[in-house]
């Protein structure tokens, strides 16, 4: 890092260092109003949507699609306004694939982050690392191109029993695109960011401390779980909260794989709750522009930009507060 | 593998590696955690597997030369709804707008961050807002482009409708918003390589009179190159992926579309698609449904990512330079990287 002050010097090359800093220094400033500009002209650009529904933006309340289409046709709903809009069957779309997605993502990226930081012989190790960067490098959309062709219709025509589809016919019809698909794909895609995030955390465990674990007669297996990973416990959940932002934001592969309809999968239905359809707001915005700048639709769509902009920033910082334990380990900074 | 690497630690007296093989006495539980273990790494290699031979397949069987020099036609045939010529034109030209802006600014930031960094709360400032960028779904990304790019004001950027209302889609808004998506992956690995030098390189360009600015310029970017270069192309790689701020920001047209006479500008100020967005389209979820072409397309995607992710570990030379880095993050690295 910067280290002391340079000595004195002819004045023309102080007059140029300072000249340099300060352009550097305006570029950084730039990034601030950016951002600021961003958050604000999203949150005012979404206004007319929240001010029109209030809080009930977020409650159940109707079909989202006849909602769109009111918009769309400029007829609004009975006894509505034309910016009628509750948003619950994406958001609990959201949530479900989200929550989902990172349950089943936690446990193999924990279970990998352990055999890749411990166990893993070198040539597997290098087998390895390169997958876990592969799987991370995949665009979405191809992501969403295998589900929407091989997993959806696999599931379609493998998994979904001729019963099952009758047992709901009469509220959704189910064709593999659906929750089940969604979660599976959007695991695969955030468990390479927590594998890497959480090996790389065991792998800066001081070793003195598993060496004396192992001294002390303690097998690898438990000294590992009960040196290293306790040791990394922040940075699990760092993970954690930041693949859940990057969950949170997926919309292109959520747009192609999760059936596009607008459909609060209810758990009460069992095992068929798995392959009901769901969709999740970043998906929505993906599904209902149609190059609108401004009318109902737009700051509908606005609004929901806007949602997902606050909660991946809350996301980012709580994934930042959760990092710092690690900080009196001397582990990252 | 982990005693290895403590015995090469300055400071720690080489010890013999522990036998690896032992867990037959192990508790069962402690045994049934090692093969999950295993079964989980074997897993992915098999995930990852399954992805390339899959593409690989429906590529090979799909993808004809001619594909790449037809420009996409309009028909419900997939015979004759012709290449992506124009896709992989538009990808180029997304690329490199957004890497011609992203690059010098993330090398910028990143050095006046860990070079200068003054006053502190400005360089704290700075840091959680390039956090809150890298971490911003690109969906919104996009959103927030097309609300300023269809301001009347930057409307020579775009096309302009008969009524005066300004569509905001173009190449230049699309490339534009790309550099912020791939700005936090320069920035980063450029910070992390300015911290990597040793602060007596700064001292003995100090002392051989040089200004702060000059050893900048002089010693510490020519020194972190291969640094730079690997994040820069992370970023491309990203640019490449991103399919959201695409289907947003650069039309529904398939074919490049330009805008006026002027050549190149035209190009730029128009609608067109890239290789993202032609996949997309191309699928079931989108208006055309040709599933032949958009493999083929996605083959060729996968392809340049593949390419892109080795040229990485070559410059950031090889996937173990230090046992922790992987993917070009690690706990330094406050954010993914990677989307």
């Amino acid at each position: 890092m910067a280290t002391g002050a340079p000595p004195t010097r002819p004045r023309g090359a102080v007059r140029t260092d300072r000249r340099a800093e300060r352009t550097l220094g305006a570029l950084a400033a730039g990034v601030l109003v950016l951002v600021g500009l961003m958050v604000a002209t999203v949150v005012i650009s979404a206004w007319p949507s929240f001010s029109a529904n209030g809080l009930s933006w977020f409650a159940p309340g109707g079909d989202v699609v006849a909602q769109f289409r009111a918009m769309h046709a400029g007829t609004p709903l009975p006894g509505h306004s034309l910016l009628y809009f509750r948003a619950w069957p994406l958001i609990w779309g959201t949530l479900l694939v989200t929550a989902l997605a990172v349950a089943i993502a936690l446990v193999i990226s924990t279970l990998a982050a352990i055999f890749l930081a411990e166990f893993a012989p070198q040539p597997v190790r290098h087998l390895l690392e390169p997958v876990v960067r592969l799987l991370a490098g995949v665009p979405s959309v191809v992501y969403g191109l295998i589900g929407i062709l091989a997993l959806g219709p696999f599931v379609n025509n493998h998994l979904i029993s001729e019963a099952r589809r009758q047992s709901v016919a009469y509220v959704v019809q189910l064709d593999g695109a659906d929750l089940a698909t969604a979660t599976v794909i959007l695991a695969v895609m955030i468990t390479p960011i927590m594998v890497a995030l959480i090996a790389g955390a065991l792998t800066s465990v001081p070793a003195s401390w598993r060496e004396g674990s192992v001294a002390l007669g303690v097998n690898r297996w438990r000294t590992i779980v009960r040196v290293s990973l306790r040791t990394a416990r922040p940075a699990i959940v760092a993970a954690t909260v930041l693949a859940t932002a990057r969950a949170l934001g997926e919309a292109i592969m959520l747009a192609m794989v999760s059936g596009g309809r607008p459909f609060a999968a209810n758990p009460l239905d069992g095992i068929t709750f798995l392959f009901e359809p769901v969709q999740p707001l970043g998906a929505t915005i993906v599904q209902e522009f149609g190059g609108e700048t401004t009318g109902p639709i737009a700051s509908t769509i606005y609004a929901i930009a806007a949602v997902l902009l606050v909660s991946a920033a809350l996301l980012s910082f709580a994934g930042w507060a959760a990092k710092q334990p690690l900080k009196r380990y001397g582990i990252g900074v | 593998m982990a005693s290895a690497r403590l015995a090469g630690e300055p400071g720690a007296p080489a010890i013999a590696p522990p036998p690896r093989h032992r867990s037959a006495s192990w508790p069962l539980v402690d045994r049934l955690g090692y093969w999950m273990c295993w079964a989980t790494g074997i897993g992915l290699c098999l995930i990852a597997a399954a992805i390339v031979l899959f593409m690989l397949v429906k590529g090979i069987s799909y993808l004809r030369p001619g594909l790449f020099v037809e420009s996409p036609a309009p028909s419900l045939h997939q015979n004759q709804s012709g290449g992506f010529l124009d896709p992989i034109v538009g990808t180029l030209i997304v690329t490199a707008l957004g890497t011609l802006i992203a690059a010098p600014a993330g090398v910028a930031l990143a050095t006046w961050l860990s070079e200068y960094g003054r006053p502190s709360w400005l360089a704290r400032a700075v840091e959680s807002a390039i956090d809150m960028i890298a971490g911003a779904p690109s969906i919104v990304l996009a959103i927030f482009g097309l609300l300023i790019f269809s301001r009347s004001f930057v409307g020579f950027l775009s096309q302009s409708a008969a009524n005066g209302t300004v569509t905001g889609q173009s190449f230049f808004a699309a490339g534009i918003v790309m550099a912020i998506i791939a700005l936090p992956l320069v920035f980063a690995s450029t910070r992390e390589a300015l911290a990597q030098i040793p602060g007596r390189m700064r001292e003995a360009s100090f002392a051989l009179g040089k200004t702060r600015a000059t050893t900048i310029r002089r010693v510490l970017l020519p020194s972190i190159r291969p640094g730079i270069a690997g994040g820069v192309v992370l970023g491309m790689g990203r640019i490449i992926g991103d399919t959201a701020i695409i289907v947003i920001l650069l039309g529904e047209t398939l074919k490049n579309e330009a805008v006026g006479r002027i050549p190149l500008i035209g190009t730029l100020r128009g609608t067109g698609s890239t290789l993202t967005s032609y996949v997309y389209k191309n699928s079931p979820a989108g208006e055309g449904n040709a599933p032949q072409k958009a493999y083929a397309a996605a083959f060729v995607l996968l392809m340049i990512v593949l390419a892109l992710n080795a040229l990485v570990s070559r410059l950031t030379g090889g996937p173990n330079r230090r046992g922790a880095r992987l993917l070009g993050l690690s706990l330094t690295a406050r954010m993914p990287w990677i989307r």
